[in-house]
């Protein structure tokens, strides 16, 4: 049986990142949290750039996603871990992948919630709806006590390893991969190139528009879930305005609809803050400049030699 | 379609990126020394929130900090060594203060780690370095939950308990307040903790709270919860927020009428709060904090010529703080002998020393049991009202 060659990129990414996760009590702490981190950025950046790049639409909610996925997943493995590890055997490291799955599912069920009333909307009318969501959500976490509220959520076990982060990674890439170069998934290009002239060739183009939507929420949550178990503390403040506008800027300057630009792109900007540290006060301006230099110089994209998208 | 960038343009800048990258694995000459060793500088790691929303803060407190290894260093360091201090900042964003906490762990092997004022912070940093037992200590966060982390993590400053204590006790017999309304920030936990500690033993003293209001930080218009609260009737108005809104409160309290006492905790301490709520608005309100550097005191008297002969303004209770929360570390060294992480926590739980922020002792939950100050504001600048001991 022959497998197409994507799957087999996907296969080798697993096991590489399971292969480095058994040696990786060898790599400093320091720079494991940094790729653990980078490796989450990747998770968001593609998944948001599926809805942002390749459909087209402006979502500035993507951290509110984010936020439902990670308080789902740490409350499974904190507050209610001692009912749930007895229906798993009592193997923490089951009950952190159905955490994690959980946490996703209820960020594409958020993502469904949001996108069916409001994807009818266009353009930047979309994107204050989303910006919205993000922030009733950091409000409804900041008022519940269960979840911590504005003290925010501690001791979270720190499951999150390069196999889980960077398997997730993999297959999120492949998921958006091969969901935009399908036959079906030529619909969410449709989309972004000019709605009307895809609505007249009979596409439904608000069940593309929810579509992209809730993939990308599924992965946001998953993204928040790996994230809530690598830092072992989560808080309401984390998941605002400004973390969705980080994951944004990674997408634009990766290529809006890009698939290596955007994975190059989150792996520079969550990396290039650490060299950047002996600086000092210079750091910020530093990495703003880096970002006004980028955007004059590929304003296309990084990573990006020919015009076209879904190519590179 | 823009055309590709010409091709030497491209190579230059993926160099670019090559060359950041590599930068930041290469490592520093003066990086795997372990700070544990018993030769070499003693390396301590420092967190604050330099920029961002709490900027004004973390500033605050790592100026008191740098200013007390300066007088470490002028002492000849510890032990006959150098000390040396690494700072970083988190930009008051959440996430950032764990990767600096693995960073001062794994990579510069410090023997302690001081930080932070934000106690959500704190408590981020806390459980990295209780896992690796390192002692951390936090100069200014008073959220209970800080130390419950585990045995490596102290704090130099007092707790919201104790704050909400002696702010009901205050409200109680100086204040004369029988009939309180409160009005408590809820994105935030110091508030929302503060507004608990203070209702209990208020409520217990025969006060009654004829209501309680929340607002949400960054907000501006105050109005709607003053209308409710003064239809309430209080005889004292409770705000444990921090400096910008409860400004802004002040002065819109006051515009409309609302003239009873309006007392808080230590989030009030800035200057900035007076430039915000003006000082005609702020007579008659009263705030707890650490510090006041108008205390007569000889060694307050001293720091505050010091810190101004640094950084040319008078400081302020987060850097007292900062300023202290380093002496308590030089102190546990220097009893300890030793660099070992261990010993310097054995040392730092028996913590009893006298700081510019009074005398610091540490009970057996790793918190401060230390006195207070009451603050109010009068003729346009702070005034410094009464100690409350403990």
């Amino acid at each position: 049986m022959r497998f197409p060659k994507s799957q087999l990129w996907l296969a080798l990414a697993l096991v590489v990142a399971g292969v480095v996760s058994a040696f990786s009590g060898r790599i400093n702490d320091y720079f494991l949290d940094v790729a653990l981190g980078a490796g989450i950025n990747i998770v968001l950046a593609v998944s948001l750039n599926l809805i942002n790049g390749f459909t087209g639409q402006f979502s500035l909610g993507h951290a509110g996603f984010m936020a439902v996925g990670a308080y789902t997943s740490a409350l499974m493995t904190t507050t209610f871990a001692s009912r749930l590890l007895p229906l798993v055997g009592g193997q923490a490291w089951i009950l952190f992948p159905c955490a994690l799955l959980a946490g996703g599912l209820l960020a594409a069920v958020a993502g469904i919630a949001v996108g069916a009333p409001s994807l009818r909307l266009k353009g930047d009318y979309l994107a204050i709806v989303t910006l919205g969501f993000g922030e009733i959500i950091k409000v409804v976490l900041q008022n519940i006590d269960v979840v911590g509220a504005a003290r925010g959520l501690y001791g979270v076990p720190a499951h999150a390893n390069v196999f889980w982060v960077f398997g997730l990674a993999a297959v999120t890439v492949y998921v958006v991969w091969a969901l935009v170069n399908s036959t079906y998934g030529r619909g969410f290009l449709a989309v972004a190139d000019d709605e009307i002239a895809a609505e007249a060739m009979g596409l439904d183009t608000t069940r593309y528009k929810v579509t992209a939507f809730v993939v990308g929420s599924f992965f946001a949550g998953l993204a928040g879930g790996l994230y809530a178990h690598l830092k072992g503390y989560i808080n309401p403040t984390g998941f605002d305005f400004n973390k969705s506008i980080e994951i944004v800027v990674i997408v634009i300057l990766g290529g809006m609809g890009r698939h290596v630009g955007v994975v190059a792109a989150a792996i520079l900007l969550s990396v290039v803050m650490e060299p950047l540290r002996r600086f000092g006060d210079y750091r910020m301006i530093l990495y703003a400049l880096l970002l006004i230099v980028l955007m004059l110089t590929r304003p296309q994209g990084l990573f990006v030699w020919r015009s076209g998208r879904g190519t590179a | 379609m823009k055309s590709p960038a010409p091709a030497h343009r491209r190579h230059f800048i993926a160099l670019v990126a090559a060359g950041l990258v590599l930068a930041g694995c290469k490592p520093s000459d003066d990086a795997g020394k372990p700070g544990a060793a018993s030769t070499g500088a003693i390396v301590v790691g420092e967190f604050a929130s330099l920029h961002g929303s709490e900027a004004a803060f973390g500033q605050s407190s790592h100026k008191g900090t740098e200013l007390a290894f300066d007088v470490i260093r002028s002492n000849g360091g510890l032990l006959g060594r150098e000390v040396r201090l690494i700072t970083e900042d988190n930009q008051s964003k959440a996430g950032e203060s764990a990767t600096i906490a693995k960073k001062f762990v794994s990579r510069d092997h410090v023997v302690a780690v001081l930080g932070e004022v934000a106690s959500g912070r704190s408590l981020e940093a806390a459980p990295i370095c209780q896992a690796a037992g390192i002692p951390m200590i936090s100069p200014s966060s008073t959220n209970p939950k800080v130390t419950e982390v585990g045995d490596h993590v102290f704090r130099v400053c007092f707790t919201d308990p104790f704050q909400g204590k002696l702010l009901a006790d205050f409200a109680w017999k100086s204040l004369k307040v029988r009939r309180v309304a409160i009005l408590a920030d809820t994105a935030s936990a110091y508030s929302v903790g503060l507004a608990d500690f203070f209702r209990q033993p208020f409520v217990a003293a025969g006060g009654t709270v004829v209501t309680e209001v929340k607002y949400a930080s960054r907000d501006k218009d105050f109005k709607a919860q003053l209308t409710a609260i003064k239809a309430a009737a209080p005889d004292g108005l409770c705000v444990p927020g921090y400096y910008t809104e409860v400004g802004l409160i002040v002065k819109q309290a006051r515009e409309l009428g609302l003239t009873v006492p309006i007392f808080g905790g230590d989030g009030w301490e800035a200057p900035q709060l007076i430039e915000i709520a003006g000082s005609e608005a702020l007579k008659n309100t009263f705030y707890s904090t650490h510090f006041s550097p108008a205390q007569d005191n000889p060694a307050v008297k001293a720091f505050v010529a010091a810190f101004k002969s640094k950084f040319n303004e008078v400081p302020d209770a987060m850097a007292a703080l900062g300023y202290d929360s380093a002496m308590a570390l030089a102190e546990a060294i220097k009893k300890a002998g030793s660099t070992d992480p261990a010993k310097v926590t054995a040392a730092l739980a028996a913590t009893d020393f006298v700081g510019v922020t009074g005398r610091t002792k540490l009970d057996a939950q790793r918190n401060a049991t230390k006195p207070a100050v009451i603050i109010t504001v009068e003729n346009g600048g702070f005034k410094f009202l009464q100690t409350v001991e403990p």
